[in-house]
């Protein structure tokens, strides 16, 4: 079957079967291979693209039904193209250490993307909660999540003061969890 | 200022987040043009015996070029690991018997992935069943055995040839004993294992996912029967490895010998569901330990028997058991200390190192048994490990697991740990809420650890090139795969020359560039492959000292490094003539080669303290905090070094709580895919409390020890105890991980019926 694609902008098309899956085609036909396939299952999110702005796992969409649309993978970030991560996401992943091997980073990144867009107040856990279909191996997360908060614009120590006040309330005699700071001041 | 110690940012980076990294199926070398694709006919059963394959159809469906089966294969069965019994090889097609499910039986090649896999199902093998044997406690007595020739399943074995001194504890006030099950894991790197191989003439180039580039030539060319001289092995990068890919794989030999036969490049990319049963797993440790000592809280005596699942070949889980021996003493001081092992094969996938590989299973039963001798004679866990960890004047320590403590400060780890957490005060609430009898209960949970790193492997090969233009080129022995080699190596040459890390290129991974090396595994890689960089560029700037002597026209012990112009200078003469390393370069190649023998290993150690919530009603388990005390000595890159730790973090609370592979009676594997294994997504952990303590080691220059597998080994008896420590007034005094929601609650179900465990 014909496919369309736009992908990062470029109009892309080819024939291809039926059941040729998003990823194969964007690694296979298009030839980029930012996304990566980590699973049979739609488990590991490493295959993560934008599908008219909308996270997918491309290994979970057939292409032909991506027809028409329009695909972004990492590689159509900006500064993608000059080889800089400039991008708010692909620069705090770098600067917060966001990634080691890299496998899962491009999922996790355009998770990452879709998850600023659809929430300008994000929070440690709604980002946690965020990225739950995407695993990573190596970084145990804590800079990942950093990193998608300092793209949102929040301050990824901010929960964390707010805690270190707590436990201070918390070892305070006849405080315990479930009352919540103010019952407990008063 | 020194550029050591801070946090660079990683170099390689902007690749990484912007095109993606290289890996094996992102290949772009000309010479993998039209290669075919390999898809591998598995296994289906656990143990038969094959009676017949018939490949008629799958060569006769589209696109398929060729199947081969064992009969077809002129390579021999080989014995995967050499201590292992010589008997226990394993053929690269099976042809007479399988052992597990995914064990390979045929080879398809086909002009298209598809076509491979569309294929492969049409590869009709007939099995005829036989006995499973999945438990290693069951395996021993050797009733089923899956080597009849070899007449036994005991693989090898280590001081088990009688039984133990029953009268080893006589005099101790108490003695502790228990069962402990350490259990499998899968190492599921998100880069799944892959391959591709072409020949020139009689020569072969490997592009191999893999931690260990010059292992993986030898081994590749030791299966094929050529000389090592005639591979070349290239890692690309590597998405993730874990242990798991140190060496190589059997897998590989089949990618090679099927290029050779076709004349053809081959490309293989396993899935998933292939990864979750043909990758070597990790753990996989039956325990018993048995602890004596004083009411006061000194522990006198202390015994551990392992028997080591080997899965169906042995592999390098044979040598595991060695390392859990080594550390099994932990970090105490104890006088009497007595082991033994066994490793027995079963109808499971192969068994190797994974992420700490021996120690964390050392360390998950020495502090099991301090909380079960604390719990005995009715002490704080944390204070008993106080009383009983090597007091810091007693390095270099002479341990009774046969190994030398280079340094340490255990007591003053756990101090840290338990300022840092709060711990008065989380007791106090631990017991507010059980006075109030609350559904949520809090455990807090204490463990001290000390770990072998560069253990066995100490030397290191490196390089280092200044070139006409200033740029250098370092190469190392050590592969990385997400450590962050490149910025950190980069780091040391740096401080050395002064040349921005913007010029420095580290190669690694090459066998043609770099013949000798040991990878990166076991946490070697900074105190071998670092060191030795920092040696060959001390050794230049002596090499560029001496050449620049005569044209400064002064003495060489007048010279030193201006690192803000990468230059030699005249100490003390300001203003003075200088020649950069540059210059030097464009006078005569500016190149070191050395080799770093540190020949001992180092002992990185720390405390972990984790607090969980047990919801007594549905027996789920939230981690609230972690706090790692970790002592690496120095640190060159605490950013790099946070990131190791974070990720060995992870893994530990995913083997008390989550992850385990389970195998049903038939030997089928439950846990086949992401779907049904438990790996923690960023939802189920919490950010985890960092604290630094620096000890140098005496070994090397630099006073560096490993940190890559801390986290791992320092968390998971922290997050285990914890949960028992919640759930301790109930009389739970042990639950085998991992402790998912199901376990817990039958551990608080059988209790409330007044069974303790």
């Amino acid at each position: 079957m014909k496919v369309q694609i736009s992908v990062n902008g470029e109009d892309t098309s080819a024939d291809v079967e039926p059941r040729l899956l998003l990823a194969h085609y964007l690694r296979e036909q298009v030839g980029l291979k930012a996304t990566n396939i980590g699973c049979d299952t739609t488990s590991c999110g490493a295959c993560t693209v934008l599908l008219d702005g909308e996270a997918v796992k491309s290994c979970t969409l057939l292409a032909v039904q991506a027809e028409g649309q329009s695909v972004t993978t990492m590689e159509g970030l900006e500064g993608a193209s000059e080889g800089q991560p400039t991008h708010p996401v692909t620069a705090a992943f770098r600067a917060e250490h966001g990634l080691q091997c890299g496998f899962c980073t491009p999922g996790m990144v355009m998770s990452a993307v879709s998850l600023i867009s659809h929430d300008d107040d994000l929070d440690e856990r709604k980002v946690r909660e965020g990225l739950e279909g995407n695993l990573c191996r190596c970084t145990g997360y804590h800079n990942i999540v950093r990193a998608v908060l300092v793209a949102a614009g929040k301050d990824p120590d901010a929960e964390q003061k707010a805690e270190a006040e707590s436990d201070a309330l918390r070892t305070a005699p006849g405080f315990s969890r479930g009352e919540s700071a103010e019952e407990a001041r008063a | 200022m020194s550029i050591l110690g801070t946090r660079v940012v990683r170099t390689e980076d902007p690749v990484f987040l912007t095109r993606g990294a290289t890996y094996t199926d992102d290949l772009t070398d000309e010479r993998l043009t039209g290669a075919l694709h390999l898809t591998l006919v598995r296994s289906p059963v656990a143990h038969a015996t094959i009676t017949s394959i018939d490949t008629a159809e799958a060569l006769a469906s589209p696109g398929v070029v060729a199947v081969v089966t064992g009969a077809d294969l002129d390579l021999d069965p080989a014995l995967l690991f050499p201590g292992a019994n010589k008997s226990m090889t394993r053929p690269f097609l099976a042809t007479e018997r399988v052992r597990f499910v995914g064990e390979p039986v045929a080879a398809v090649l086909s002009e298209e992935l598809y076509q491979g896999e569309d294929a492969a199902e049409l590869v009709d093998v007939d099995y005829d069943p036989l006995p499973v044997v999945i438990d290693p406690l069951v395996a021993v007595n050797d009733e089923t055995l899956l080597f009849p020739e070899a007449g036994t399943n005991i693989a090898a074995a280590y001081d088990y040839d009688g039984e133990p001194d029953p009268g080893f504890f006589d005099g101790c006030e108490v003695v502790v004993t228990r069962d402990l099950v350490n259990q499998r894991l899968a190492a599921a790197p998100l880069e799944t294992r892959a391959a591709s191989a072409f020949w020139e003439g009689d020569k072969l180039t490997a592009y191999i996912s893999n931690q260990n580039a010059q292992g993986g030539r030898d081994e590749i060319a030791g299966w094929l029967g050529i000389d090592k001289d005639k591979v070349h092995v290239i890692l690309p990068d590597v998405g993730g490895g874990f242990g798991a890919k140190i060496g190589s794989d059997p897998e590989f030999a089949i990618v090679a010998w099927l290029a050779r036969q076709q004349g053809r490049p081959v490309r293989w990319n396993e899935s998933r569901s292939e990864n979750m049963t043909g990758m070597v797993q990790g753990r996989a440790q039956r325990q018993t330990i048995t602890i004596g000592g004083t009411r006061e809280g000194k522990v006198t005596h202390y015994r551990l028997d392992v028997t080591q699942d080997a899965g169906a070949y042995p592999r390098l889980g044979t040598f595991l058991p060695m390392f859990t021996r080594m550390m099994a003493p932990g970090t105490y001081d104890i006088p009497n200390v007595e082991s033994r092992a066994r490793v027995v094969v079963t109808n499971t996938t192969s068994i190797a190192a994974y992420r700490g590989a021996g120690r964390p299973e050392a360390t998950a039963a020495i502090e099991r048994a301090m909380d079960l001798f604390a719990a005995e004679i009715g002490k704080d866990p944390a204070e008993v490990r106080k009383l009983n960890v090597v007091s810091p004047d007693k390095f270099p320590f002479q341990t009774k697991g046969g190994v030398e403590y280079d340094s340490g400060e255990y007591a003053k780890a756990i101090d840290l740990a338990l300022a840092e957490s709060g711990y008065e005060g989380l007791r106090a609430e631990q017991k507010a809420r059980r006075e109030r009898g609350d559904v949520r209960q809090m455990g807090i949970g204490v463990s001290s650890y000390v770990e072998i790193t560069g253990g066995g492997a100490f030397a290191e090969d490196a390089s280092v090139e200044v070139h006409p233009d200033g740029s250098v080129t370092v190469l190392t022995g050590t592969s990385p795969h997400g450590q962050g080699h490149a910025t950190a190596w980069a780091m040391l040459a740096s401080e050395h020359l002064g040349i921005g890390l913007d010029k420095i290129t580290v190669k690694h991974g090459d066998t043609e560039l770099i013949p000798n090396g040991g990878g990166t595994m076991g946490s070697r890689s900074l105190q071998t492959g670092g060191i030795a960089v920092h040696q060959a560029a001390g050794e230049l700037v002596d090499l560029a000292k001496q050449r620049a002597a005569d044209l400064l026209e002064a003495s060489v012990d007048d010279l030193e490094v201006d690192t803000d112009t990468a230059s030699i200078t005249v100490r003390g003469v300001p203003g003075s003539k200088h020649v950069t390393f540059a210059e030097l370069a464009a006078a005569e190649q500016l190149k070191v080669d050395t080799t770093w023998d540190g020949k001992k290993a180092t002992f990185p150690f720390g405390a972990h303290v984790c607090v969980v919530e047990v919801d007594t009603e549905s027996g789920k388990v939230t981690v609230e905090k972690i706090i790692a005390v970790d002592d690496a000595g120095p640190i060159l890159n605490p950013l790099l070094c946070e990131g190791q730790r974070h990720g060995g973090i992870a893994q530990g609370i995913a083997q008390a709580l989550l992850e385990e592979v389970v195998y049903d009676d038939e030997g089928q594997p439950l846990t086949g895919t992401f779907a049904d294994y438990g790996i923690p997504s960023a939802a189920e952990l919490p950010s985890f409390d960092l604290v630094e303590m620096t000890t140098p080691t005496p070994v090397n220059p630099m006073g560096y020890k490993g940190i890559g597998e801390a986290g791992t080994i320092g968390s998971t008896p922290a997050t285990q105890s914890a949960v028992v420590d919640a759930l301790s007034h109930l009389g739970i005094r042990h639950i085998d991980m991992p402790l998912t929601p199901l376990r817990v609650w039958e551990a608080i179900q059988t209790a409330s019926e007044g069974v303790t465990k």
